[in-house]
């Protein structure tokens, strides 16, 4: 499934917000294809990691290269590698003022320059692929949460990019709908895209991950694969938390 | 009414009694004092007149100074509007300098009187504007021409037509300041996510500000520019200083003609009242339907 092409890769990355050392010397290459999940506590850094791969935060020193574009603030061509970048948040940040999908044809109209009918096309594909084609007229405000997180997912998925970011997808999300985000995310694994999920649904990574990575206090703890990770992760660290998510 | 009335306790008659007191005195002062003599009677031909030779009613100066101020209005919230938005957007810009001058100009409005405003902008700014596109020639060749009707209907008196533009520019500017805030405060009320949101499908920023963040941010502000546009109908009192004909300029003129001092003025602070909060009844309604059927 994957090959060993790099398509993000991350050199001595540090990252601060004022005095806070968000990302400490972090190195990590994500391959095309590949699943990554990356886990740890809270304010460990994940967010802000994946957060610098589609230039919605910059890091400070060090390099990282995303898709073959070096990312630094200021760079001209971030634009054209948030476009190749999708990414899903954890807030979903539909646009309420918009119906599903018009959410889903503002992309490909404005930033690709599609014609409306294709568009239109496309954001119907990309609904039934989450399931929700019944859904296409509302706004977002008449959505369940976990119908509209499948929105957002379809929203990214309109713009045809090649990596996907997922920034906490099942967090701000009622138990009960959990799943039904989970699976169109596990359907997705199939399509050959490059996925970096931050959550900390374990049966999900699992099911789908490729490599583990562990974060805490800003640093990469652990980095494996996930029959590794899960039965035997090198830090203490690592086992602990693993112990504490898996418990319930 | 009787409903209300039964409301009523001891303490609602108390303070009934002393202001109907208090107004009486002022009534007995200006009856007794001054020996006033009031003529309400002439007040309405100053609003609509009969005119003897043609068989026709017509317009009278009160009635005309009202139209005046509607349209002045109308034209001063659009221009208003339009620089009070981009205004909004560049105190949210990324560029300092941007930012700096709109903070400078919106500090210096709201530090200065509005008079003063007023003069200001007529003699350094509209009136080169107005010598600069030679409207007042243009103005007068149209004023000439048989068939004005229409312009006549938008503008009113064609020959007054400068002194009208630069009503129009001085109340847009001098309003635009208060505009562009409630927009900025529109603008930075939307949550960050959907900025966010609109960037990570690769939005530029004016694209992000034109598809995601205004639309939103505009809904919002609805409200508060409404209320903004009231207050722009009382502000425009203001330009009668400039010579600008409008209700309180035709005010003026009449009082000095006809001496109806009292009359005058109360007629044109009722016109004023009615209009504006009759608009504020109106908005108020307006909102509420909004509210339900969302």
């Amino acid at each position: 499934m994957t090959d060993r092409t790099p398509i993000i890769e991350a050199t001595n990355m540090d990252k601060f917000y004022g005095d806070f050392h968000a990302l400490k010397d972090v190195n990590i290459t994500v391959h095309k294809g590949e699943k990554m999940v990356v886990c740890g506590p809270s304010g460990s850094g994940k967010s802000t990691l994946i957060r610098c791969f589609n230039g919605l935060e910059f890091h400070n020193s060090g390099t990282l290269v995303v898709d073959g574009i070096e990312v630094y603030e200021g760079a001209k061509q971030i634009r054209a590698l948030r476009q190749e970048v999708g990414m899903v948040f954890q807030q979903f940040n539909l646009f309420p003022h918009l119906t599903v999908l018009e959410n889903l044809m503002i992309g490909p109209m404005k930033v690709r320059g599609l014609g409306r009918t294709k568009a239109e096309e496309t954001a119907r594909k990309y609904l039934d692929r989450v399931h929700i084609p019944e859904q296409a007229d509302k706004y977002p405000s008449a959505l369940s949460g976990g119908q509209q997180q499948r929105v957002a997912i379809a929203r990214s998925l309109c713009m045809e990019t090649r990596i996907m970011l997922f920034d906490e997808p099942t967090s701000a999300l009622d138990p009960e709908m959990i799943n039904e985000v989970l699976d169109v995310m596990v359907e997705l694994v199939d399509t050959g895209m490059t996925m970096v999920v931050v959550t900390h649904e374990m049966g999900f990574a699992r099911k789908v991950a490729d490599t583990m990575v562990f974060m805490e206090a800003g640093r990469i703890v652990e980095s494996s694969p996930p029959e590794q990770f899960f039965t035997n992760p090198s830090s203490e660290r690592c086992r602990l938390f693993l112990d504490q998510i898996l418990e319930h | 009414m009787t409903s209300f009335l039964r409301k009523l306790k001891w303490p609602d008659y108390l303070i009934l009694a002393v202001l109907i007191g208090f107004f009486g005195y002022i009534w007995f002062t200006i009856e007794g004092t001054l020996n006033y003599a009031w003529r309400w009677h002439l007040i309405p031909s100053y609003i609509v007149g009969w005119h003897t030779g043609r068989e026709e009613w017509f317009a009278n100066i009160l009635l005309r100074g009202l139209v005046a101020t509607i349209r002045i209005s109308i034209y001063a919230s659009v221009l208003a509007l339009i620089l009070g938005t981009i205004l909004g957007i560049a105190r949210c810009s990324t560029n300092l300098t941007v930012r700096m001058l709109a903070r400078t100009y919106l500090e210096l409005l709201r530090n200065i009187p509005p008079v003063v405003v007023v003069f200001i902008f007529f003699f350094f700014l509209s009136q080169q504007l107005i010598d600069v596109l030679n409207l007042e020639r243009w103005a007068r060749g149209i004023a000439r021409q048989e068939n004005n009707g229409v312009w006549e209907f938008f503008f009113g008196e064609m020959r007054r037509f400068p002194s009208l533009v630069s009503g129009v520019i001085v109340l847009a500017l001098f309003e635009s300041a208060f505009v562009g805030e409630i927009v900025r405060a529109g603008i930075q009320s939307i949550p960050r996510g959907q900025r966010e949101a609109a960037k990570s499908i690769g939005m530029s920023r004016m694209q992000e500000m034109r598809y995601i963040v205004l639309p939103q941010a505009m809904k919002r502000v609805i409200p508060p520019l409404a209320n903004q546009f009231i207050t722009l109908i009382k502000d425009s009192s203001i330009i009668s200083l400039i010579s600008v004909y409008e209700l309180t300029f035709a005010t003026v003129q009449l009082v000095a003609s006809s001496r109806l001092i009292f009359e005058a003025w109360i007629t044109t602070a009722g016109f004023y009242f009615i209009v504006c909060f009759g608009l504020s009844r109106l908005f108020a309604r307006l909102e509420r339907g909004k509210k339900r059927a969302s």
